[in-house]
């Protein structure tokens, strides 16, 4: 499975281009509030291909989070199929999550979740530590992710320490620890100044540009939608329509610009 | 940063790592201890309801050890300060036990100590929603969480109960030798008194860890969704 995803690092074949890594099948989910059946998705079907930056637009109430957390494997639908690279996340049980969360998705969160006892440098081992790398190993690449992201100097500050820019550097670094397929972003720059945000889409974008890493984010930040290969709209639990990078019209800002 | 990331890429595929989701005993050690360490003064607070209520126990306990140290000399002058300092002793009796109304305090502030544990940990876990929900996301299975708090939960509790015992200790020893003078503390046999010790300890820990369990199981229990939400 692995071997795939390095294939696709180096190899640019359209093949490799072209692998569906989220799939969601008439997916419904009923919430039950009190008496009340809410239903958040009336059957949504959906393909996301790899190494594409995917936004998920919708008001709030949409089903946005409801659906962006299903993609996640955080949620199981009531009914409907998501497959996570292939696989059925419905089939696994609690340590094959873990496993799924751990090595094949980085989450990314609009209030950084940075765990506030650990240094900036044990945030980002934490999770190759959890998937059973030798704490030498961890270190390195640790620091080099943390390199990555512009931070290979501030390894020992505490998240307090750091900027609200700053801490989302390190939680984009933790969210790469294990190669993921996939990044999920809710909301990203949320509870980020203008520039701090641009500097951060620019980012997460250069990554799923480089690494091939298939970006997901809910946002309702327009110039995240600059970035975007594919921007879906949620509406009252359905996909309102689905725009492909080329259709657009959005007027390119300094961000877009770069890519 | 180009270079950067093609020498991950390579270091990954040259890495056995096996399909697995571990946390070493190590690492949680390290991971408890830091907890404690961030939070000192909460988690202070948690374990002095700990150390008042084991320092009772081992208090009750040591006296009682002085008492039969005394009574085992068979000097009647003892007996008699004995009786007169409130001991319930019939004249052919060479052992006193702890007597009902001490046992029904002592127990009384066990359970109190216990209810204290549980609401501070319950705190706790509240307080920690969002950071067990991120570990969760990052592929942390429910009982990682588990045990990070009972470690927690035992460190303090090791320290809370050593200190409380040595305290109650000492403080009966001294309330002894004030009421029966300083020669009643040679009487007191040693192995009596380093049971005592090590029975308060040994329930100081316990009861930690009992007060633990529950908040510990809400924590671990926890959906990994919670880190999404925002509003905290």
């Amino acid at each position: 499975m692995f071997n795939e995803q390095n294939e696709a690092v180096t190899d640019e074949s359209s093949e490799a281009m072209e692998r569906k890594i989220v799939r969601v099948s008439k997916v419904t989910k009923t919430f039950k509030l009190g008496k009340v059946d809410v239903r958040a998705l009336k059957g949504v079907d959906l393909d996301i291909i790899a190494g594409r930056y995917v936004s998920i637009m919708g008001p709030s109430g949409s089903g946005k989070s409801t659906l962006f957390n299903m993609i996640g494997g955080l949620d199981k639908p009531t009914s409907g199929k998501v497959f996570i690279d292939e696989v059925d996340i419905a089939q696994l049980d609690a340590y094959e999550l873990a496993w799924l969360r751990c090595r094949k998705i980085g989450y990314i969160f609009q209030t950084f979740n940075l765990i506030q006892v650990m240094t900036a440098l044990e945030n980002v081992t934490l999770p190759m530590i959890f998937g059973g790398m030798g704490n030498e190993t961890a270190v390195e690449k640790g620091m080099e992710l943390l390199d990555l992201v512009g931070l290979g100097d501030r390894y020992q500050h505490k998240p307090f320490e750091l900027s609200g820019g700053q801490q989302q550097r390190v939680a984009v670094a933790r969210a790469l620890a294990n190669d993921p397929a996939i990044i999920l972003a809710d909301e990203p720059t949320g509870n980020l100044d203008l520039i701090t945000g641009e500097e951060i889409i620019a980012l997460l974008k250069n990554l799923s540009w480089e690494r091939k890493v298939t970006v997901i984010s809910a946002t309702h930040d327009i110039k995240m939608l600059n970035v975007s290969d594919q921007v879906i709209w949620i509406r009252d639990g359905q996909i309102e329509k689905i725009e492909e990078r080329r259709d657009l019209t959005i007027s390119v800002g300094s961000v877009g610009e770069k890519w | 940063m180009i270079q950067n990331i093609s020498n991950i890429v390579v270091e990954k595929s040259s890495d056995p790592v096996e399909r697995q989701v571990v946390l070493p005993f190590k690492q949680s050690l390290a991971i408890s201890f830091k907890q404690i360490r961030v939070r000192f003064f909460r988690s202070l607070i948690t374990t002095l309801s700990l150390v008042l209520a084991i320092s009772f126990l081992s208090f009750v306990r040591v006296s009682n050890d002085v008492a039969n140290g005394l009574l085992a000399t068979g000097d009647p002058d003892f007996r008699r300060q004995l009786i007169r300092a409130g001991y319930d002793l019939g004249p052919e009796d060479v052992r006193t036990e702890t007597n009902p109304k001490q046992r029904w305090i002592v127990i009384l502030s066990i359970l109190v100590c216990v209810v204290g544990i549980v609401n501070a940990q319950l705190m706790a876990v509240t307080e920690r929603f969002r950071e067990i929900g991120t570990m969760k996301c990052l592929g942390a299975l429910d009982r990682f969480i588990l045990r990070l708090f009972l470690l927690e939960a035992g460190m303090q509790g090791v320290v809370g109960a050593v200190a409380g015992a040595i305290m109650g200790g000492l403080f009966s020893l001294v309330n002894s030798a004030i009421q029966f003078g300083t020669p009643s503390l040679t009487h007191v046999l040693l192995g009596d008194l380093i049971f005592s010790i090590a029975f308060a300890t040994g329930v100081g820990f316990l009861l930690s860890l009992a007060g633990v369990f529950y908040p510990a199981i809400v924590a671990s229990r926890m959906q990994p969704v919670e880190a999404m939400r925002a509003e905290h």
